[in-house]
């Protein structure tokens, strides 16, 4: 039984190996970017427009309302990597569906990346918004003594997220593999329901609490400046 | 050990890759057509809102103009009425004029034509009268009529007075020649000396005397001499009673005028008048009744045109012209 599609090694040359979950990346990279490129093809910017233009734009400004909403100004310009890592994580839950399929979000690795990105995205934008002086001297805020535990959580923030995301997923398919052996008739479809809803308040989750932590590091240098006007 | 460092780098490379491709083909050409739309929308909607201002200027115009044009027509409409009513009204003057004019013309033509009637009827009762007369008394005319003209030839020679006899006398002594007595027969000798005697007593000259009969006098006595004349005849008394007789038929017509307007409001002419000429009576008669009526009835509809609807008195006007027009050859037949 495995854990995590890791595990299925289609083709191994030393270090390098193709593996299930990079092969289902691939897969859903191709969907995504296959069916975004022939939907957005025939954009109309008339009054009139196709069903699935409509259903691309409902999520996309969604997306941003929901940026915006949590905090950051200038939502279109996050919308690039926090709207993918929503798309991708829901796109990869979303396809439990189809039988044989197995969520590259169901292994450590994925999930690891993806937290690797937001660890590495987080003082980028921050960095980008305030300059690296007055981003690293928010680590030592409110005093100097906090700069360890700043550290530390920065870095346990970004395990819990990989964590999370791939504990959730893996026990759905965990739970729906067992209950095959056990209950093989509707008790799995059941499950696999509750899987599809996990794995979208797991890709929200995911995304809310990037945007939420880039959020904190793009805002802090304004909040200072905020508090000295106000001093 | 659960995390493949591979994978991790594979995936953290996939996603990278895929965040540039989503970019690339999803979110900037949505945004874009989402952009594009908007601001297509805001267009749209300056652009009603533009049409809408210029829409309601032009309406704005336009109910302007509309009260102009009604305006214009009311007051084209007002004069034209006005126009209309002041010509039906001048029509109306000029055909009553003319009626008049021609009423009072062929009044007038009666009037001569009765007038020279007249004359004619009563010179030829004159004429006939003096006719039958001269022929009644040249048929009496005798010798002894004659001797009793003479007598009162001589008795009017007495008779002559003052300047009469003082002017005869000198034109009688004046005359070289025989003096001329005219009668109508032959005189016996007896009455020859009468007249003689006669002037000689009352002038006191002697003078030769002419006999001469004319028939011209019918009967009587003249004597003449230049200039002077002195006579008796039945033809002088009838000359005066033709020439009195003329000057009253003369003086009649004139008389006849000035009663006339007295007379016309009861048109009665005498029988003798209706007998000899029954058309010219009943004519005048027609032209002078015939207009009451229609004014009577023309403040009759005035009255109606205010009580009843237009349309009603406008047909009843029309009916009336159209009679009067009817009325009218009939006036000017004769």
């Amino acid at each position: 039984m495995r854990l995590s599609p890791d595990e299925l090694i289609f083709w191994q040359s030393g270090f390098i190996k193709l593996n299930a979950t990079i092969v289902y990346t691939w897969g859903l990279m191709l969907v995504m970017v296959v069916g975004s490129k022939i939907l957005t093809g025939k954009l109309s910017t008339g009054l009139t427009r196709s069903r699935w233009q409509n259903v691309l734009e409902i999520i996309v400004t969604t997306i941003l309302r929901q940026i915006e909403d949590i905090g950051l100004d200038q939502p279109q310009k996050y919308l690039g990597f926090l709207g993918t890592l929503f798309l991708f994580i829901g796109m990869a839950n979303l396809c439990i569906i189809i039988p044989g399929y197995e969520p590259p979000t169901g292994s450590l690795s994925t999930t690891a990346a993806l937290a690797l990105c937001v660890f590495v995205a987080v003082p980028l934008f921050g960095i980008e918004e305030q300059g690296v002086g007055n981003y690293l001297r928010s680590y030592t805020e409110p005093t100097i003594i906090m700069l360890p535990f700043n550290i530390i959580s920065e870095i346990s923030r970004t395990m819990a997220l990989a964590v999370r995301l791939f504990g959730n997923i893996m026990s759905g398919s965990m739970i729906v593999a067992i209950l095959l052996t056990i209950t093989p008739f509707i008790f799995p479809i059941v499950m696999t329901a509750l899987g599809l809803l996990t794995g979208m308040v797991q890709a929200y989750i995911f995304s809310v609490l990037a945007t939420v932590y880039i959020a904190a590091a793009t805002r802090t240098s304004k909040s200072r400046q905020k508090q000295k006007t106000g001093d | 050990m659960l995390i493949d460092w591979f994978t991790v780098i594979a995936q953290a490379l996939n996603f990278l890759i895929l965040v540039w491709l989503l970019k690339r083909f999803l979110y900037k050409p949505i945004l874009n057509a989402i952009d594009a739309r908007e601001k297509k929308v805001a267009d749209e909607l300056a652009d009603a809102d533009a049409k809408e201002v210029e829409a309601q200027k032009e309406k704005e115009e336009f109910r302007r103009k509309n009260e102009e044009l009604d305006q214009q027509r009311a007051a084209l409409m007002n004069q034209a009425k006005y126009e209309a009513q002041t010509e039906r009204q001048r029509l109306f003057e000029e055909v009553r004029k003319e009626t008049s004019y021609l009423r009072t013309k062929q009044q007038e033509a009666l009037k001569n034509d009765k007038e020279n009637l007249n004359q004619a009827i009563s010179r030829r009762v004159q004429q006939e009268v003096f006719d039958i007369a001269r022929k009644v008394l040249k048929d009496l005319a005798g010798t002894s009529l004659e001797e009793r003209t003479v007598d009162v030839f001589v008795q009017r020679l007495h008779e002559l007075k003052g300047e009469e006899k003082e002017q005869l006398t000198s034109a009688l002594s004046k005359s070289s020649g025989p003096v001329l007595v005219r009668t109508a027969f032959e005189l016996p000798q007896a009455q020859r000396d009468l007249v003689k005697k006669a002037i000689k007593e009352t002038l006191g000259i002697e003078i030769q005397l002419r006999f001469e009969t004319s028939s011209d006098l019918v009967n009587g006595i003249e004597l003449t001499t230049d200039g002077q004349k002195v006579a008796w005849s039945i033809a002088d008394y009838l000359t005066s009673l033709e020439k009195s007789i003329d000057e009253l038929l003369k003086e009649q017509p004139r008389s006849e005028a000035k009663s006339k307007p007295e007379s016309e409001s009861e048109p009665k002419p005498d029988d003798s008048r209706s007998k000899t000429k029954p058309e010219a009576k009943t004519k005048p008669e027609s032209t002078s009744d015939m207009p009451k009526p229609e004014e009577g009835s023309e403040t009759k509809s005035k009255t109606k045109q205010e009580s009843e609807n237009k349309q009603k008195s406008k047909d009843k006007q029309e009916s009336e012209t159209k009679f009067e027009s009817e009325t009218n050859p009939s006036e000017t037949k004769p």
